[in-house]
């Protein structure tokens, strides 16, 4: 049958032409559309919201009431990671209008050109954020995101095992006693995480780009990595709950929400030790390529507004950078928020992490090598 | 697929050369025109986005978890002879070759086990073996993570029997055993196919023959069922060495295996080229072992 | 059939039957757990705080979660049809025909097995993204089962040639010298013989399809969150009985899907 390879060929050449588009428009597609951001009204919409949210980060039934405010569609698809969202989007068309990135990721995705400019005059509510969270490093003219929520990372401890009476230290985990809790301790499955901390613990920086301090590191990580019960970033904070461990290190809102589950939330404390440690901030932007910009500046607007900043964070219990929601937010939020206790080693002591650039793979590498 | 069918015996009742060929050609077109759907199908939706990544493997990282298509090069590969991928690559085959031989070894009996049932009571065996993996691979592995925790069922279980409290969570036999779990129905399902279709009057014809139980087994039964055996061995080789989820659950994480180091390069580390390798590499590798251990299995019949 | 295995006796076939309790009990455990704690009166799985309907009143009361199920079965209904009809034939040329091309397509075939998930999954979003803007479709539905279609047919296909490898071709052959047509030869003889493998290779289909969440996460669009993904972002958030609840419903979902298509098969072949 002679049509047989002609079909081949034609496969074979379509599937070069495919390639070639893939690798052609690569790079160029990703610039973003000019400096100033779209030509938008406030309140304008141009269409239904497609929010890339991470799970379990706004009440659908939030979400809902904006689209029924404005007489639009929204809905809502979730990630998982900053790592698993930025090649959705970077690869363009994702067909998204609002994402919800943290610091370090803004940072690389504005260098890489996947994130449009905000028009700051369709957010007039823009000027709810409160001073601690303006400018920020990773977005020094806070021109392409606006904070959504914040948080620390430290550690939860069970207070009825190690008593009252330990270290506010990531000795805790780190250092000569921890072998005291051995098989009850879990650290972050996170590489800058874990190894932030004990970068920190030593006395560097979390963000250090130098190969010895990294190593440093790394031989701690893997020193404690004998005690360990796990690395675990999903159930950290249930795993102390439930008594498999005592001390965990955790993010602030997964363990505050934690204990509040439980019958006696009295007996567990949060706290960023005294060294420092990490303070992240999840941001609002808009990809380069969203379909419908408007509707995405008017949403942003909307969550700023004092009272839905509010509604937010009583849902999911992370603290707000609107400086007119915390007069709104629940007593217990904010009393955890604002309390000196949580905070060791002050303001000064945490960092935000920000990207290292081709140093990523130095930590990924001395993640692995860590574990063993 | 070395297997050559018996020529039909039509054709040798009517064997002219002409006709033979003729017939020849009509049953390649047949053939062809068989496979074309899916043969279309997997070149436009696989190998054709395999090709971009294994073209993007020969490219750059950049820091926006893309790479840049110019100044191309085989870092990534070169760095594959790195000690570190060598340990983990190490680390996870043993695991996978354990995880394998374990399912056959339960698997197999079952299959037999099914294939001597009535046919309704087999088919209801064999969705039954399905039904719990409608559920949620993770949602299973949690429910594995339940269990096997301190407090959880099975330390309870132990602590009554008298052995004490047992916390297999966070082990590396947790991992086998999740992984055991969550691939025992792909190891099942082809092992049952291949026994189900064995006539059965060759066991018996066997046992006649004075074979004892295993002789009848280890010459009828086995090289009869073979090809499931190798359908079945690779479908639980292959995704339980690049298993990802139920090593960081069930095993806390505490070692890296080949399936979490794939995803830190494409993720954490945003360093698609080297992930790219890595699969680019596996996958030849695999595939080699697949066409040579699928020719075997086939040549024993 | 004459020629099905009869049962061993003895001790043997204690050992079996053993054997199958054994598997069946280990398969169930943790499903077992997984219900009972759907009905739990407490925000932690594995601690029991009594008997409640809430977290079936939580999932019911969910919008996106119930979109989420609607998502996953209407994905795995299709993919695994799809899937089946291609698959099948594959294995149908492979074992039965040789064609020009056929090392190339049995390679081909395996390399979605093969192929390790975040890396198809890489693959997936880098082409689609490409092609949807070349030809303007919007990601969703038609991406995630086009993925799902992509690593099933080659699952599929390995089953069923299991079941082919050595069924009796001569069978289908002799059905054609007594005036059968090639049709009706595979549709009475050939068909009802690797039925068990295409069965088994459609479970398997479907199971990998609600399996998915690597692949389905990075081709996914605007408004298409498939029940596992979603699962996966709960689980991120802590570990509740509305997990359970939901896998309930899910495993409750696929069971009537796959016990209606039975049921539909077993009506067409009365009828027919």
């Amino acid at each position: 049958m002679n049509l047989q390879p002609r079909t081949r060929w034609l496969l074979i050449v379509a599937a070069f032409a495919m390639l070639a588009a893939a690798c052609g428009s690569d790079g160029e597609s990703s610039a973003a559309d000019g400096d100033a951001g779209a030509e938008c009204e406030v309140g304008d919409t141009d269409g239904d919201l497609a929010l890339f949210n991470w799970a379990e980060y706004i009440d659908p039934e939030h979400l809902e009431a904006f689209g029924d405010e404005f007489g639009i569609e929204a809905t809502m698809t979730t990630y998982d990671s900053n790592e698993s969202m930025l090649p959705i989007i970077s690869a363009g068309n994702s067909g998204f209008d609002v994402i919800v990135p943290s610091d370090y990721m803004v940072g690389i995705m504005i260098d890489g050109g996947f994130l449009q400019p905000l028009n700051f005059a369709a957010i007039p509510n823009s000027t709810n954020i409160s001073d601690d969270f303006a400018n920020p490093s990773y977005d020094p003219e806070q021109a392409y995101s606006l904070p959504y929520q914040w948080g620390f990372t430290g550690l939860a401890v069970n207070t009825e095992v190690v008593g009252d009476d330990f270290p506010r230290s990531w000795d805790l985990v780190f250092g000569e006693g921890a072998s005291e809790y051995a098989g009850q301790i879990t650290l972050l499955n996170d590489p800058r995480e874990t190894l932030g901390a004990a970068l920190k613990s030593l006395g560097y920086s979390l963000n250090s780009t130098d190969q010895g301090e990294l190593d440093e590191a790394r031989d701690l990580v893997a020193a404690a990595s004998g005690n360990l019960a796990a690395f675990n970033t999903d159930s950290s904070d249930e795993l102390l709950t439930s008594g498999e461990t005592v001390i965990a290190h955790v993010y602030s809102g997964d363990a505050f929400t934690q204990f509040l589950e439980t019958d006696n939330p009295e007996i567990y404390e949060f706290f960023v030790p005294e060294e420092g440690g990490t303070r992240w901030i999840d941001n609002m932007a808009i990809p380069f390529d969203a379909p419908h910009p408007c509707t995405a500046h008017t949403f942003i607007n909307w969550l700023l507004d004092g009272g839905q900043g509010a509604t937010l964070s009583n849902w999911n219990y992370y603290g707000t950078p609107n400086a007119e929601s915390i007069d709104l937010l629940d007593e217990e939020l904010n009393e955890f928020l604002t309390s000196p206790a949580v905070l060791v080693g002050g303001l000064d002591s945490v960092e935000s992490i920000a990207d290292t650039g081709d140093f990523e793979i130095n930590y990924a590498d001395a993640f692995t090598a860590a574990k063993g | 697929m070395t297997l050559t069918h018996n020529r039909p015996i039509a054709d040798t009742a009517v064997a002219t050369p002409e006709f033979e060929a003729a017939n020849e050609r009509q049953k390649r077109r047949r053939g062809l025109l068989l496979a074309l759907p899916a043969y279309a199908y997997l070149v436009l939706f696989f190998a054709v986005p395999l090709g971009i990544v294994i073209v993007y493997s020969f490219a750059t990282r950049n820091r926006f978890g893309g790479t840049d298509l110019t100044g191309w090069n085989i870092d990534s590969y070169t760095a594959l002879g790195d000690s570190l991928v060598r340990q983990v690559l190490l680390r996870s085959i043993t695991l996978a070759v354990i995880t394998t031989v374990l399912c056959l070894v339960i698997a197999y009996p079952l299959a037999y086990y099914m294939a001597t049932r009535r046919e309704s009571v087999r088919n209801l065996m064999l969705v039954f073996v399905m039904i719990p993996f409608w559920t949620n691979f993770l949602v299973r592995n949690y429910a594995w993570y339940v269990i096997l925790g301190t407090d959880g069922p099975l330390s309870r279980v132990t602590e009554t029997v008298g052995i004490g409290e047992t916390r297999l969570l966070f082990t590396q036999s947790a991992v086998v055993l999740g992984l055991v779990y969550g691939f025992l129905p792909f190891m099942i399902l082809p092992l049952y196919a291949s026994i189900e279709r064995i006539d059965g009057r060759l066991l018996e014809a066997s046992r006649d023959l004075y074979a004892s139980g295993f002789q009848s087994f280890r010459h009828v039964l086995l090289p009869l069922s073979m090809p499931g055996v190798v359908a079945g061995s690779i479908l639980v080789f292959i995704p339980s060495l690049g298993a990802y989820v139920t090593p960081e659950i069930l095993g806390g994480a505490k070692t890296t295996l080949l399936g979490s180091y794939i995803v830190t390069q494409f993720l954490t580390a945003r360093n698609l080229p080297f992930g790219a390798a890595l699969s680019a590499v596996l996958m030849v590798i695999m595939l080699t072992a697949t066409i040579v251990y699928f020719r075997k299995g086939g040549r024993t019949l | 059939m004459t020629g099905s295995i009869t049962e061993p006796r003895g001790v043997t076939r204690r050992l079996l039957q053993a054997n199958a309790w054994f598997v069946y009990l280990f398969f169930y455990a943790p499903i077992v757990l997984l219900v009972i704690f759907s009905f739990s009166d407490s925000r932690n799985v594995g601690v029991w705080g009594g008997f409640t309907l809430d977290w079936y009143g939580d999932f019911a009361a969910s919008e996106p979660t119930k979109d989420a199920l609607w998502a996953s079965l209407q994905i795995a209904a299709v993919s695994t049809v799809v899937a089946v009809v291609l698959g099948t034939m594959a294995a149908l040329a492979l074992e039965r025909f040789t064609f020009r091309g056929k090392k190339v397509f049995d390679a081909l075939l395996y390399l979605p097995i093969i192929i390790p998930d975040v890396t198809m999954a890489v693959m997936m979003l880098l082409f689609f993204a490409e092609a949807s803007k070349l030809f303007g479709f919007t990601k969703g539905f038609s991406t995630i089962t086009l993925s799902h279609i992509a690593f099933s047919i080659s699952f599929v296909s390995v089953v069923v040639r299991a079941r082919i490898a050595g069924t009796d071709q001569r069978l289908e052959e002799a059905a054609m010298d007594l005036y059968a047509s090639r049709w009706q030869a595979f549709r009475h003889v050939t068909l009802p013989l690797i039925m068990p493998g295409i069965l088994g290779g459609a479970l398997l289909a479907l199971t990998l399809s609600l399996d998915d969440v690597v692949i389905t996460q990075f081709v996914t669009g605007p408004g298409w969150t498939t029940l596992p993904v979603l699962v996966f972002g709960l689980i991120r958030k802590g570990v509740t009985p509305l997990i359970n609840a939901v896998s309930v419903v899910m495993l409750v979902a696929s069971t009537g899907l796959v016990g209606l298509s039975l049921i539909a098969q077993r009506l067409r072949s009365d009828t027919s």
